[in-house]
């Protein structure tokens, strides 16, 4: 019988220690491997890591700029957690993000002129609401007609941001635009104030990044996400109610990324476009997954990913590289971590070690 | 070398952190001989199963397959060495037929399907395992999976076969049918370990026992020369009593009233027909039946997992039929069905002992916050009364041994002091000694007034168990009866649809039943149970 050279073979749980020591191997090869790429631009591999870690520290302007990057990831990897937990595999964050902003704009535009306080406060609701509705979509259906989730909160992705295509070309455009369609710049009393020149939406990142840790580890309907995820019979034995944790769990979680939306559309577009969501919506999936759904781990997750964001734009500015290379750069990095989960829970093995002895 | 054995280990060690499971543990087995392994909850029987076939690798020790020196890195260098393992749970893909779940996996020229399945049958055949290679395993009852999973093996031409557990799930009469079969293969010159914590089956099968006690190897006897006594006693270091009290109490009272009572199952097949019957304070009903007879139904419409049909079930006179599991709970009854797969529902694999504790009893904490103090002290408390082995109360119940997990599961539910205590094959898997210990909990409960139900296998424990026993065959209650009005027989013909009456005979020797007729506990019993002083 022909073995092949090569098989996979899952792993007994490793400790601590030893996931540690495995994770930071492949942050130095993934290093390494980046290097080799530079190497082969012709350029210094250190120089540019170096320029990436300055790029994104340097100067209080771009901290600024990394922390604004790191906002709406942060909220929205928060938001996936929360679905993840209960194993419901909620990759509709990007849509829930868009009718979050959505939602939002609506009273940024039309009712810019309330008092400040009241105007944001109602915003961050209509947020809240306008990405927990867009979550609750598929759960209620998973729950009436147990729909595939992964299918239909992608598929939601794309009906969301057809919605804002469809008010920027007709309800929602701004008359004073000549040529191209868009939605009017929000007014001044709409936008999100801020604080050390960043928009305050950092402060609300961290407090829900506070609320959440203690919602999941502390409360009794965090307890009742982790059962739900683990086993619905299980669940059912000890009285819980399935379809209502399913349905509490995914508006919270769809929640939590529209109110991601709201600050990056009232906080730093300060406009509603089609980029509000820009993609963050599956990098907050990498994001969870990597912080192995852990809230502290996601804001260390979130800032290294920021950082590499930012670093890279300085990068392909300061040396003239085009920006497909710093995406390679980056790929080439992520591939490496998200390849070392692999190795933590596989091991591979050779040919010939498993024959006899003799 | 005088011997050539099948398989040796030497000095085999393997730790968990600073668990040990196994510690410089010798075992050999010859070919044609079949070895039982024996030993208490968590003394390491499935971790040292799990070196040979490949699921961990030793810490140190040494493996010889055939008299060679090997070193097992994965199931398949297992798989290759000819061992087959059938674990607990079974790894069959359900959607599979037999035929194709037998084939998986193994390499080598396709047959056609017709000349594989006279293959199949026919090795099926020299072995004496009925099978239907296009049945698919949805369909098949636990039995027939492990026959699937035992061709399975065969299939592959392994001379080495390990069984953990096999018979936990089986009734009497498909343990025998696994018991020829695995004769058949020792003839044929295979040989065999065997995990079993019932000393009959130990006696009935094995050449040779190897006992483990706490990770070490304590010493290895030969069947022939061994009693249960014995047995027991090595297992766990001192003689122990085998005797089941049944204390009987005064003012027993009708707590729970089941009347008329259908229930269907998901494919409208009716689970339970019909039946009626009252549990009473102070006292412990057992349940017999053959599996599959509504059992599982019958615990789950009680607790409100399943909507009854038609029918009432009045707890205080008052019906509890379409209250919310979560009412039920509150009122006070509680369920504890250990399954086939044991972990399958009461427990979170992922969780430790502590979240564990919480599962049903979380929402009655003030607030919108979890209470994890005091369930951790339940939890240390658990493990001190029923003596659980493990190496910390936060560490996943998934990775406890099988029958600590179901101390878990019982020591829970007793300590949520309910007032109706359903349980159903509390102990499934539990060794000997812990066994007892559950039995000596239930009646403990039963004393302070608590209404037992006992589903259980074991007619034996059934008959010295129960005050009450009530027979259940394809839904329907065949009889319900004073436990120590019948014999073991009887209650074997109920089980198979014979009415109590007829069983019984139209005789009315119905004298009246009361406090005096139970100074010989266990008399009914007639398998050798005497008394062991
Ligand atoms: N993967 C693991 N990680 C940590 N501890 C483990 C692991 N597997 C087993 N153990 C521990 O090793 C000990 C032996 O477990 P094992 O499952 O071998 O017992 P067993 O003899 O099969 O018991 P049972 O009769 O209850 O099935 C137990 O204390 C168990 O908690
Ligand atoms: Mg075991």
């Amino acid at each position: 019988m022909k073995e092949p050279l090569i098989r996979v073979v899952k792993k007994a749980e490793l400790g601590r220690k030893e996931t540690l020591i495995l994770r930071l191997e492949a942050i130095l090869l993934a290093l390494v491997a980046g290097g080799l790429f530079i190497l082969c631009l012709g350029q210094n591999p250190f120089v540019i890591y170096q320029t990436i870690l300055t790029g994104a520290l340097r100067s209080g302007m771009a901290i600024q700029a990394t922390v604004k990057i790191a906002i709406p990831l942060l909220i929205a990897s928060l938001g996936v957690t929360l679905a993840f937990k209960m194993r419901f595999w909620n990759i509709g964050a990007e849509g829930q993000i868009i009718m979050g902003g959505v939602f939002a704009s609506y009273f940024a535009l039309f009712h810019s002129g309330w008092n400040h306080w009241l105007l944001v406060i109602v915003m961050f609701i209509a947020g809240a609401v306008g990405g927990g509705l867009w979550g609750l979509i598929p759960a209620w259906f998973k729950t009436k007609y147990d729909t595939n989730e992964t299918l239909f909160t992608l598929m939601l992705n794309y009906i969301a941001l057809n919605v804002i295509v469809f008010l920027r070309e007709g309800p929602w455009r701004d008359p004073g635009s000549q040529g191209y369609a868009k939605i009017a710049r929000f007014d001044k009393n709409a936008s999100l104030d801020r604080v050390f020149g960043i928009q305050f939406g950092w402060i609300i990142a961290l407090v829900l990044l506070v609320l959440i840790w203690i919602y999941m580890n502390r409360s009794k309907q965090g307890y009742e996400i982790s059962v739900v995820g683990e086993s619905q019979e299980t669940a059912r034995y000890a009285g819980m109610n399935v379809k209502k944790v399913i349905l509490r769990t995914m508006f919270l979680s769809g929640a939590v990324c529209g109110i991601g939306g709201m600050v990056q559309a009232t906080g730093s577009d300060v406009t509603l476009t089609t980029a509000v969501a820009g993609g963050v919506g599956f990098t907050a999936i990498i994001v969870a997954w990597l912080a192995q759904l852990n809230p502290p781990a996601i804001l260390l997750v979130t800032i290294l990913f920021s950082i590499l964001e930012k670093g890279s734009s300085v990068v392909q500015s300061s040396f003239g590289l085009s920006s497909d290379c710093a995406d390679v750069l980056q790929g080439i990095i992520l591939f490496f971590i998200l390849g070392c989960e692999l190795f933590i829970r596989y091991k591979f093995v050779f040919r010939g070690k498993g024959d006899v002895r003799a | 070398m005088t011997e050539q054995y099948a398989i040796e280990c030497r000095q085999i060690t393997k730790a968990f952190g600073s668990v040990v499971a196994n510690d410089k543990i010798n075992l050999t087995v010859r070919y044609g001989e079949i070895m039982a392994l024996l030993g208490e909850n968590g003394s390491g029987k499935t971790t040292l199963m799990n070196m040979l076939s490949g699921i961990y690798h030793p810490d140190s020790g040494s493996i010889l397959i055939g008299g060679k020196e090997v070193s097992i890195n994965s199931p398949v260098d297992s798989k290759n060495l000819g061992i087959g393992m059938i674990h607990q749970h079974f790894k069959l893909v359900d959607v599979f037929s037999a035929m194709d779940n037998i084939i998986l996996g193994s390499h080598g020229r396709r047959l056609n399907r017709k000349s594989l399945r006279e293959k199949i049958e026919e090795l099926g055949h020299s072995f004496g395992l009925e099978i239907e290679p296009e049945k698919k395993i949805y369909d098949m009852s636990v039995s027939e999976k492990q026959t699937v999973e035992i061709l399975k093996v065969l299939y592959r031409g392994a001379q080495i076969l390990i069984l953990d557990e096999p018979t936990a799930v089986l009734t009497p009469q498909e343990t025998e049918k696994l018991f020829a079969i695995l004769r058949r293969m020792k003839e044929q010159g295979c040989a065999i370990i065997i995990i079993t914590h019932k000393l009959h089956e130990v006696l009935a099968i094995s050449d040779r026992v190897t006992i483990l006690r706490k990770g070490k190897s304590i010493d290895t006897v030969v069947t022939g020369e061994c009693d249960e006594k014995k047995l027991t006693e090595l297992m766990v270091g001192r003689p122990i009593s085998l005797n089941i009290d049944r204390p009987r109490m005064e003012n027993r009272e009708t707590i729970l009233k089941v009347v008329d009572l259908t229930v269907e199952k998901s494919d409208k097949t009716i689970a339970l027909d019909d039946i009626s019957f009252d549990i009473r304070t102070g006292e412990i009903l057992g349940v017999a039946g053959v599996a599959g007879s509504g059992q599982k139904e019958l615990c789950e419409t009680l607790t409100g997992l399943m909507v009854a049909k038609k029918g009432a079930i009045l707890y205080h006179k008052e019906n509890i039929v379409g209250k919310s599991p979560a009412e039920i709970i509150r009122l006070g009854i509680s369920m504890s069905f250990v399954p086939e797969d044991r972990l399958g529902m009461g427990l979170v694999a992922s969780m430790g002992m502590v979240d564990n504790m919480l599962l049903k009893s979380y929402s009655e904490a003030k607030g919108p916050f979890v209470e994890r103090g005091p369930a951790r002290e339940l939890a240390e408390k658990l493990i001190d009364k029923l003596g659980i082995v493990t190496p910390g109360v936060d560490m996943p119940v998934r990775l406890m041994s099988g029958g600590n997990v179901q101390k878990v599961l019982l020591g829970r539910e007793i300590e949520s002091s309910p007032q109706v205590l359903i349980t159903a094959y509390p102990v499934r898997g539990l060794d000997i000694n812990s066994s007892y210990t559950i039995y000596e909990l239930l009646n403990e409960q039963k004393k302070k007034g608590v209404a037992v139900v006992y589903i259980g296998e074991d007619l034996d424990v059934l008959l010295e168990l129960s005050d009450r026993i009530m027979v259940l065959c394809h839904g329907q209650v065949m009889g319900i009866e004073d436990a120590d009005r019948l014999t073991k027989e009887q209650v074997g013909l109920m089980m198979t649809g014979a009415r109590a009456e007829e069983v019984l005979g139209a005789g009315d020797d119905r004298v009246q039943k009361s406090d005096e007729c139970m100074d010989a506990p266990g008399c009914v019993s007639d398998e050798g149970e005497e008394e062991k002083a």
